[in-house]
This record gives structure tokens, C-alpha cells and sequence, in this order.
């Protein structure tokens, strides 16, 4: 018995020039560069790193990113499910082009999406003339922040649950319809279950998303401190003042608590799961 | 097993469903697509078309295409490389490879903008040496690429790792045992296998490199005819309070995002089986 070999024989060619420019773009463009994220903060030594990311303003940023990321990927989960149930389910005109419209968040750039949800949701524009009379006002508040985050998320939990729905097994709705389940009942005891773990994958990726927008968020914020700013703006007003640990504290945060968010989340998909395979 | 297929609505429920999703659609992104270019043909036909007589406009345009131009070949070449090591070949580290790969996605687009102003900047770690040899990376185009490289780097290698690891490697262990050599079985059997996840993921990679706004933001400096690409140039005229101007530059912008989709959703529909996975639907 030989010790294992960390690569598999193969008569294919190229192997050694593949892997090896593929591990020096990866050291260039990604290695490299989160290695000063993850080193410079510490400049600051332990007890300076704390104070920068405990600054009020920082925590009311982290606070507004993590609160509002999370809502916007709630909602998206909510009517992801509506309109995934819808596209794959209904046959009516414009079916396709509604699945195509779904990913234009992906496909728009974020600064045009900012200015455009700018405009519609201020006083004069086409739905904050509305709801102002009412009292609500979305742009340049924390709503804002929020209906930025829903856009920018809208595709992930479409695109995670609509696979899974299509392959959804006609014979176990009918099952349950045959032994006297109501339509409401087979949808909450038989079809949701067996979503759970798309929808929990499709809620973590908007979640990820949306906590680290910048585009679509800062011109709809208004951006005011400890109100509506968000932690990536904080990034770039103290890159703006030379504060290069200061700013990478706030990143390195940023990273792990999404990393933490993320994790928490794959465990609840692990126990999903096994609960649906039980 | 089957799965339940499509059926015209019928119920009171499946209508009130339907009208449910088509209204959160129609609200969340159709009317802001539409104020695009309602804003930006405000002030007439006349005005619209004045905003890209603007030189500056102009020179974000061409360093757009430039910056793009530059980063969408480079990272096509790594995502074929990526994919023929990662899916051809079996090897240790392999998961930690792709979480790499797939690590610029999960990454906020500023913080992909802050790590090169942490290497290159005025205080960054090897800024103040390249600025004593003469070498200016931050605020030039420099940064741009490789902020817009970070950003771009896993489109095309993910759509072409799945792929080609579902297609395996037997044709090209055919091609070579019957004599062929590396590169004419990588571009005759290969590429042809994989051109159209080849294409697709080049076209999602130009959008982004196009549309990119948060990394290039932070080391761009905002130097208007030099380092403002379009989208730093809607935000200058935004914030210049020249609407007409802002959404004239992403009625383009949103144009480009309009073929993307529209293309995307042809290659999807047209040539299904030979995308990935995750996009044939």
C-alpha cells in the first residue's frame, strides 16, 4: 500500500500550468489583498481596534447594515415564494418574460438602481407622492436603506427555490390531497417543508448581498450618521480620511459577522435537512 | 416521477396569487427600470442627447469599454484555466479551491475596493515604495482593473467549472490516448463543449465590469475625464443635481443591463443543455 497522492493519475495534459496560473491570480487578486484586510486593522493594537469598531457611529452602522439586510432578505423570502410559486405553476401570458425580469437586479448596475429607487420614493416621485400624504416617508430614511436591500436581493431566493419546486413530486401533493388534506394544508405540511432548505440558502445569499450593497443604498439613505448610514459608507468616509486601519477594522467586522450570519445559517439548512429526510 | 407541469389558474386563490406576484414584480423592478428613462427624457429628446456631447461623458464611456476591454479577457483565461485544473483533474484541496474562487462574490463590493487601497495607497503597504520608484496605482486606471478584476473574477470560472466536471473527461482522455496533443484536444474537443457557458459567463462578467460601482469608487478618486467610469459618472452628475445628465448616462447603462438579460435569457432557452446546471430552466 502506497501513501495516498494528492492528485489522481491522468494522460490529460496542462495540469501544472492550469493549476498554477489559477493559483497565482487567486494570490494576486484575492489572497494578497484580504491578508492586509485581515492584518492592518491590528495596527491599531487590541485595545484600539476595539474603541474603533465600539465608536457609536459604528455600532448604529452595523447595526443599520445587519437590522435592514435582514428584513430585506425576510420580505424577499415571503414573495420569492409568491412569484417562484407563480412562475412555475401558472400558465399565463408573459410568463417568460416575467422569469426573464427577475434577474435584472443582477444585470443593472447598482449606481442606476440607486437612482432610481431615489427617484420613485422621494416626496415628488411616482410612489412617495403617495405614500407621503400617509405619513411614510422612504427616501433618504433607514425604509429606504431597507427597499434599496429588497431590489438588490429579489433574484437570489427565486432563482434558489424555482429548481426545486419544478422537481417537487406531483404524486405527494396528490397523496395528500387523496387522504383529505385542504389545499392549505398541503401547502404547509407537504410542499413548504421540502422548500425549506432552498429558502433558507436563497434568504442567506440575499442576506449577503444586501449587507454589503453600497450602490443602491447610498443615494436612497440620505446617509445621515447614526440614523441612516450604512457600515460600507463608514468604510469609505474613513478611507477618505487616511484612517486605513480604521477602515479595515470596520471591514474585517463586516466579513466576520457575515461569516458568522452564514454559518448560523448552513447549520439551521443542515437541520432542515435531516428534518425533511426523517 | 413527475412533476406537476403548468396550468391555467383557475381559483379564486391561484388568481389572487398571480396578481400578487406580477404587482411585486411590476413595483420592484419594472417601475424603477422605467424612471430611467423617464427622468432622463424629462427635458426632451433634445436634452438627452446634449448629456453625451459632454467630453467627460464621452471619456467615461471609452474608460468603461477600456477597463472592461481589459479585465473580461483576463478573467476569461483564468476561469478556463480554473476549470480545467479543478474539473479535468482529482485533487486534494480541491473544495478550498472553489471556495477561493467563489470568496470575490460573497465579499462587499467596497471592502473589494479597500484591500487595494490598503496595499497601494498613500499609507498602504507597498504604496509608499511604488510612489518612490515613480509608480502611481491608487486613483489612476491601475486601480480600476484590478479593483474590477476582484470583483469580475468568478463569472466565467463558474460557469464553466460545473460543466465541464459533469462532462467529465473522457473525450479528451479519447482525444490524447488516440494521439492528439494538449492544446488541439483542449481546442477541439474542449472549447467546443463548453462555448456557450464560455459566452454566458463572459456576458455576465462584461455587466458586471460595465456596471461595477463600489470597488471602483473607492480607488478611483472621482477625477472627472480620467478615472470616472460611467457609472462614477452618474454619480458626479447626480450629485451636481444634473438629473437630466445622471439618468441620460444610466439610461445607457440600463440598456447594456436590458441586452444582457436579453441575451442571457436567448442562451438560456436556445442552448439549455450546454449551460450548467443552475441554468437550464
Amino acid at each position: 500500500m502506497t501513501a495516498r497522492r494528492w492528485i489522481e493519475p491522468s494522460v490529460l495534459p496542462g495540469f501544472g500550468p492550469a493549476l498554477g496560473f489559477t493559483l497565482f491570480w487567486l494570490g494576486l487578486l484575492v489572497v494578497l489583498p484580504l491578508a492586509a484586510l485581515v492584518a492592518r486593522p491590528w495596527e491599531l493594537g487590541l485595545e484600539g481596534f476595539w474603541r474603533s469598531v465600539t465608536e457609536p457611529r459604528v455600532l448604529a452602522a452595523l447595526r443599520l447594515s445587519f437590522g435592514a439586510a435582514l428584513a430585506a432578505a425576510a420580505v424577499n423570502v415571503v414573495f420569492g415564494l409568491v412569484v417562484t410559486w407563480v412562475l412555475v405553476r401558472y400558465d399565463f401570458p408573459g410568463r417568460r418574460f416575467a422569469d426573464a425580469v427577475v434577474d435584472l437586479p443582477f444585470a443593472l448596475p447598482t449606481a442606476v438602481a440607486g437612482i432610481a429607487l431615489t427617484a420613485i420614493y422621494a416626496g415628488n416621485g411616482w410612489i412617495g407622492s403617495f405614500l407621503e400624504p400617509l405619513g411614510i416617508k422612504v427616501a433618504y430614511t433607514p425604509l429606504g436603506v431597507l427597499v434599496a436591500m429588497v431590489f438588490v436581493g429579489l433574484p437570489f431566493v427565486v432563482r434558489s427555490v424555482q429548481p426545486v419546486m419544478q422537481d417537487l413530486d406531483a404524486e405527494l401533493e396528490e397523496a395528500a390531497e387523496t387522504l383529505g388534506a385542504n389545499p392549505v394544508q398541503r401547502v404547509v405540511k407537504v410542499i413548504l417543508p421540502a422548500l425549506a432548505p432552498a429558502c433558507v440558502t436563497g434568504f442567506a445569499l440575499a442576506f449577503a448581498r444586501a449587507l454589503g450593497e453600497y450602490g443602491s443604498v447610498i443615494f436612497i439613505a440620505g446617509n445621515m450618521p447614526l440614523v441612516s448610514e450604512i457600515a460600507p459608507l463608514l468604510i469609505v468616509i474613513r478611507l477618505e480620511q487616511f484612517d486605513y486601519a480604521g477602515a479595515a477594522a470596520v471591514g474585517l467586522v463586516m466579513l466576520g459577522l457575515a461569516a458568522l450570519g452564514l454559518l448560523t445559517i448552513n447549520l439551521s439548512q443542515v437541520i432542515l435537512a435531516r428534518r425533511g429526510a426523517a | 416521477m413527475r412533476s406537476v407541469g403548468l396550468k391555467r389558474p383557475a381559483s379564486l386563490g391561484a388568481f389572487l396569487l398571480l396578481a400578487v406576484a406580477v404587482a411585486w414584480l411590476a413595483v420592484v423592478i419594472v417601475l424603477p427600470l422605467i424612471s430611467v428613462f423617464a427622468e432622463a427624457l424629462r427635458k426632451g429628446v433634445g436634452e438627452y442627447l446634449e448629456a453625451f456631447r459632454d467630453p467627460d461623458a464621452q471619456a467615461a464611456i471609452r474608460l468603461t469599454l477600456l477597463v472592461a476591454g481589459i479585465c473580461v479577457p483576463l478573467n476569461a483565461v483564468f476561469g478556463l484555466a480554473a476549470a480545467w485544473a479543478v474539473a479535468k483533474f482529482d485533487f486534494r484541496g480541491k473544495g478550498f479551491l472553489l471556495t477561493l474562487i467563489d470568496l470575490p462574490f460573497s465579499i462587499s463590493p467596497v471592502i473589494s475596493g479597500l484591500v487595494w487601497v490598503l496595499l497601494f495607497g498613500a499609507n498602504g503597504w507597498f504604496g509608499p515604495a511604488l510612489e518612490a520608484a515613480g509608480i502611481r496605482i491608487i486613483f489612476t486606471v491601475s486601480a480600476l482593473v484590478l479593483a474590477t478584476l476582484l470583483v469580475t473574477l468568478p463569472f466565467v470560472a463558474r460557469e464553466l467549472i460545473p460543466l465541464m466536471a459533469e462532462q467529465g473527461a473522457d473525450e479528451e482522455t479519447a482525444a490524447v490516448t488516440l494521439g492528439a496533443g494538449g492544446w488541439t484536444t483542449f481546442t477541439r474537443v474542449t472549447l467546443p463543449n463548453v462555448k456557450w457557458a464560455l459566452l454566458y459567463g463572459v456576458l455576465l462578467c462584461t455587466a458586471r465590469a460595465m456596471g461595477e460601482f463600489g470597488a471602483v469608487s473607492v480607488v478611483s478618486g472621482h477625477i472627472r475625464g480620467k478615472t470616472n467610469t460611467m457609472p462614477l459618472h452618474v454619480e458626479v452628475l447626480y450629485n451636481e443635481y444634473d438629473f437630466v445628465g445622471a439618468f441620460a448616462v444610466a439610461s445607457l447603462l440600463a440598456g447594456l443591463a436590458l441586452v444582457t438579460l436579453a441575451l442571457k435569457t436567448g442562451l438560456e432557452w436556445r442552448y439549455a443543455g450546454e449551460l450548467s446546471a443552475g441554468r437550464r430552466h
